[in-house]
């Protein structure tokens, strides 16, 4: 390495300090671990587990001609089951028009707006959820590997930044909680590790579907924070450090949370 | 028993303080670790303390638990509330929930009688301590006659 690449990797290096409080690689667990036997239970029978509606809508969708193109998801695609095996588990990803990442909500609205030449679909829309807990499917079981593309490491950082940053009237940090006290409980509730695995998830509290971003603006609402609005930059890259956090591990989408 | 955590969390931002009214914060002073004076002047009452611990919008024992047999969920993420009257004086008591982050600068316990040096906070929220004077000085009370 020429000195002038060393001095790079080590500049890199101070740039981002391994934080005090990061999990342990052998020690992450998703949210799935910390649930109920019926919980669980209910996740991994497809017939039982209400994400699975929204998969089955989400087939329709796929193959239902929109917009003034006239055309379907599966015109440019074809079958999901090839198409879209593996995507899920690397987004959010590098978007070179915007030169900004984009999570995979935001992916199938570009769709929409280029290819199919129909409106966007709003954020926690029936549809929307729909599409990506089809496309969430095919990565079940596969591993997370968002955040390895060079260009996102600003965004990266950025994520990082918010997730150590504390927040709102109670002051907390994602961290405070999801890093340091991921073994422990707010009143009787694990706190769990914040693991983006299962998104979009059924959430037995909300009796539907909703996505990460919706499960983070809960999140930010409960330290009294101010929450994100959805799709905003500083959202996307939250996300985006969740899923490079969560980096190997498997996804379980569409999967059942409490 | 299952419970949801986003209950949780609602119920940590449902029930505001009484005083909704943006309002200046009474002044005080902090000598050694603690605050020897009342935040109103007045002593605190000990019987509405308790309620207000148990209160979940006080937020208390969504971290804490306590002598509190009634209350069926309770948090581990900070040391239990029994006993606190015997290791801690009124005027220390009084500091750790104004400003606690005044003991131990990496603290998670919020600070509940502070406006300043916090980050987004949500605008239903904003400029308003936690807790009212009076309700710090009734909390102090209460932990006060926490002994064993
Ligand atoms: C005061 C503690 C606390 C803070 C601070 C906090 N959370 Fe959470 N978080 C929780 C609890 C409790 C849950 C619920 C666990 C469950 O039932 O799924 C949760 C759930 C989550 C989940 C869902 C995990 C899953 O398995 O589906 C994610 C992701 C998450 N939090 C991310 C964040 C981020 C990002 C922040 C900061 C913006 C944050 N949290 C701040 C307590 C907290
Ligand atoms: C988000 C978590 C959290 C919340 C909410 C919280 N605390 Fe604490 N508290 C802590 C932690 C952690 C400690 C341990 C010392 C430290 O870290 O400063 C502590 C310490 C204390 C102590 C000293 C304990 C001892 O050893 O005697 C008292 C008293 C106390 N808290 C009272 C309260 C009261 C009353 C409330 C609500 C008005 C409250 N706390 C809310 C986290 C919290």
């Amino acid at each position: 390495m020429t000195p002038r690449a060393l001095l790079a990797v080590a500049l890199l290096g101070a740039a981002l300090p391994a934080l005090a409080g990061e999990i342990a690689t052998a020690d992450r667990r998703s949210g799935y671990d910390f649930m109920s036997p019926e919980t669980k239970a209910m996740q991994d029978d497809d017939t039982a587990n209400p994400a699975m509606l929204s998969v089955l809508d989400g087939e329709t969708l796929w193959t239902t001609k929109a917009g003034a193109a006239n055309k379907s998801c599966n015109d440019c695609h074809g079958a999901v089951d090839v198409s879209m095996k593996g995507v899920a588990a690397r987004y959010p990803a590098f978007n070179a028009a915007s030169a900004a990442p984009v999570d995979l909500g935001q992916r199938v609205n570009l769709c929409r707006g280029q290819h199919q030449e129909a409106e966007a679909f709003a954020p926690e829309s029936r549809e929307l959820l729909a599409l990506t807990a089809l496309i969430a499917r095919q990565s079940r079981g596969m591993p997370i590997t968002a955040g390895g593309d060079p260009r996102l490491t600003p965004f990266l950082a950025r994520g990082r930044e918010l997730f150590v940053q504390r927040q709102g009237q109670l002051n907390l940090a994602c961290a405070n909680c999801h890093d340091d006290n991921w073994d422990k409980h707010l009143a009787g509730s694990s706190i769990t590790q914040g693991q983006p695995t299962g998104y979009p998830i059924y959430r037995l509290e909300w009796q539907g579907m909703g996505s990460l971003q919706r499960r983070l603006r809960g999140c930010m609402t409960g330290v009294r924070a101010q929450a994100f609005d959805f799709d905003a930059p500083d959202m996307i890259a939250l996300e985006l450090y969740l899923m490079s956090r969560a980096r190997g591990m498997t996804i379980d989408a569409p999967a059942v949370r409490p | 028993m299952m419970r949801s955590a986003s209950r949780l969390m609602a119920m940590l931002v449902a029930a505001l303080p009484a005083f909704v009214v943006a309002q200046d914060l009474k002044p005080y002073t902090i000598s050694g670790d603690g605050i020897p004076d009342s935040l109103t002047g007045q002593p605190g009452d000990a019987a509405r303390g308790r309620a207000l611990v148990l209160a979940r919008s006080s937020t208390c024992i969504l971290c804490h638990s306590g002598p509190f047999p009634e209350a069926r969920f309770q948090g581990d993420l900070a040391p239990s509330l029994a006993g606190a009257g015997s290791r801690s004086t009124i005027p220390q008591l009084r500091l750790r929930l104004v400003d606690a982050s005044r003991l131990n600068p990496d603290t998670i316990m919020p600070s509940y009688y502070r406006i300043d040096g916090l980050t987004r906070v949500g605008s239903a929220w904003r400029d308003k301590p936690i807790l009212s004077a009076e309700q710090i000085e009734d909390i102090v009370a209460y932990l006060a006659s926490l002994r064993e």
